[in-house]
């Protein structure tokens, strides 16, 4: 098989999944917490729904605020289709490493944040001077944390810094176990879960994304929401695919590439049962708590990196 | 892989593990997982030497390792966390500047002190490489936990971390004191503790506050 084709089958398997894996996260949430959750294929009607409708434009909004969901829309699918999920030598991802994807979503949440203050509502420009000010301490967190894996790899390529996680005899490495708490704690935060931001409220002092898409409507915002659920996706399987990339299909054969998808989908569900412990079991954290909170994430990430030197002479 | 790389690999790891509970001691903004974590450090402390003892078929270190394990690991955060709730201070820890700044500068100890130790290092054996620069950042750090802490209770947690990076770089680096020094050291500290909870109860009769400021303040 072509591995362009499956580079491009990967893709959209990614945001087609997307809808689901976040119903799936909200049914053990509810399981959790003595609920009934919702149909496994709510999530996929209620884009459905988004989209059949007009959507309504607010009074006064340029062209960028109806570019804006486009635009996020677009970054997040090519960023679902750089990260390696089931394939590990995938031709895109080749071509584009670890930086161009946190420049991906740099540019999705600089769009997001234009569409928000493009209304000039109160709500928007709150939304978005909050989410600017936690993306400038996010970011280079999430780069150091990264960095620390590259420096194990010698590479910033996602497919080099699997194989060397996946074939290189590397012993108990403690600066990994650093970059592996620094990205979890910058992937809560960078996908708006509890801790950070309550993904299913409206509660008008503590949203931070919420506020910012709350003038969309109709097809915008299925564009957003949906972008909002690649996201989660794609930090899980990053989260996944550098740490635990046990089970990924090194060669396209067809034998390899379902034990591939199969191992994948158990981890993603591992994961998100994780995720759905955290958040069940933690309160939201105070607004202004969150800069300490990416703070430590990134002071977490500079620990690594100095372990990585001091402890771990190249052998 | 052979039983030595092993045990480099855990003792790396060990050292990547106290390096991180200095950071978190550093970083506690509440009385309760303040002494946890201390009382982490202790255990882990207690391994380290049970660790060493068995590379090195040394019976001493076996006894130094139950000692640190007993007293570091339980005794004494359990004394300290009854003193806690007895003077009623279990509420958050004030810091004099902010945590963020405050791991700032630890990281940057942790870079001085690997500065300092490169040539230390050159001249010791293998399995230790390096974990000198972790016990002296430990120390500095501990040092850092006492000058950021303004209460009495924070700042004796920091001489007692002070002396757990001390027997840790010991341990490490030398394969341990000789017994007596060691049964010596640890039953000072127990005692230290003792004699601080005496003070802690004599500075807050005199000063109705464990804050440390009122010391300075001429009568």
């Amino acid at each position: 098989m072509n591995p362009w084709f499956l580079n491009f089958l990967e893709a959209l398997l990614l945001i087609g999944i997307a809808p689901l894996v976040s119903t799936v996260l909200k049914n053990f949430k509810a399981v959790l917490q003595n609920r009934q959750g919702p149909g496994l294929l709510q999530s996929y009607r209620d884009l459905f729904k988004m989209f059949s409708k007009e959507p309504v434009l607010p009074h006064g909004v340029s062209w960028i605020f109806r570019l804006a969901p486009y635009t996020v829309f677009a970054a997040t699918a090519l960023a679902c289709a750089i990260v390696p999920t089931i394939l590990i030598q995938a031709p895109l991802s080749a071509a584009a490493d670890v930086i161009t994807l946190v420049g991906l979503f740099a540019l999705a949440r600089f769009f997001t944040a234009l569409g928000a203050m493009d209304t000039g509502t109160a709500f928007g420009g709150m939304g978005a001077s909050r989410e600017m000010t936690f993306a400038a301490l996010a970011e280079p967190a999430m780069l150091m944390g990264v960095f620390v894996l590259s420096l194990t790899a010698e590479s910033t390529n996602l497919s080099t810094m699997m194989h060397i996680m996946l074939k290189g005899n590397l012993g108990l490495k403690p600066s990994l176990a650093f970059a592996l708490t620094c990205l979890i704690l910058i992937a809560i935060a960078e996908t708006g879960r509890i801790p950070v931001d309550n993904p299913s409220t409206h509660l008008e002092l503590t949203m931070v994304h919420e506020a910012m898409i709350l003038e969309y409507s109709g097809r915008y915002l299925a564009l957003i929401e949906w972008a909002k659920q690649m996201k989660l996706v794609l930090f899980a399987t990053l989260l996944i695919n550098l740490f635990a990339p046990w089970g990924i299909a090194e060669e396209i054969s067809s034998n390899a590439l379902i034990i591939s998808l199969g191992t994948w989908i158990v981890k993603l569900l591992i994961l998100l049962l994780i995720l759905a412990i955290l958040e069940t079991s933690m309160a939201k954290m105070r607004i202004f708590r969150l800069p300490e909170y990416l703070g430590l994430a990134f002071l977490v990430a500079i620990l690594g990196m100095l372990t990585h030197y001091i402890l771990e002479p190249p052998l | 892989m052979n039983s030595a790389e092993v045990l480099r690999q855990l003792s790396t790891v060990s050292a990547s593990l106290f390096l991180l509970t200095s950071f978190a001691l550093l970083a506690q903004r509440h009385m309760r997982a303040f002494l946890i974590w201390f009382s982490f450090q202790g255990i882990l402390l207690g391994s380290l030497s049970a660790m060493v003892a068995y590379s090195t078929d040394s019976y001493e270190l076996y006894v130094s390792a139950i000692l640190a394990f007993f007293l570091k690991g339980i005794l004494i955060p359990f004394l300290l966390w009854k003193i806690v709730i007895r003077l009623g201070v279990n509420r958050e820890v004030e810091t004099q500047i902010n945590l963020f700044s405050t791991m700032l500068i630890g990281a940057i100890l942790v870079l001085f002190s690997y500065y300092v130790s490169l040539p230390i290092q050159k001249t010791i054996m293998d399995m230790t490489r390096n974990i000198i620069a972790i016990g002296l950042a430990c120390v500095l750090i501990s040092m850092l936990i006492m000058i950021t802490r303004r209460k009495a209770v924070t700042q004796v947690v920091g001489y007692l971390t002070l002396e757990n990076s001390l027997f840790f770089t010991a341990t490490a680096a030398t394969h341990g004191m000789p017994l007596v020094v060691e049964i010596g050291v640890a039953f000072d500290v127990l005692i230290a503790v003792l004699i601080f909870g005496v003070f802690f109860f004599q500075i807050r009769k005199t000063f109705d506050s464990l804050d440390l400021r009122h010391l300075e303040n001429k009568p």
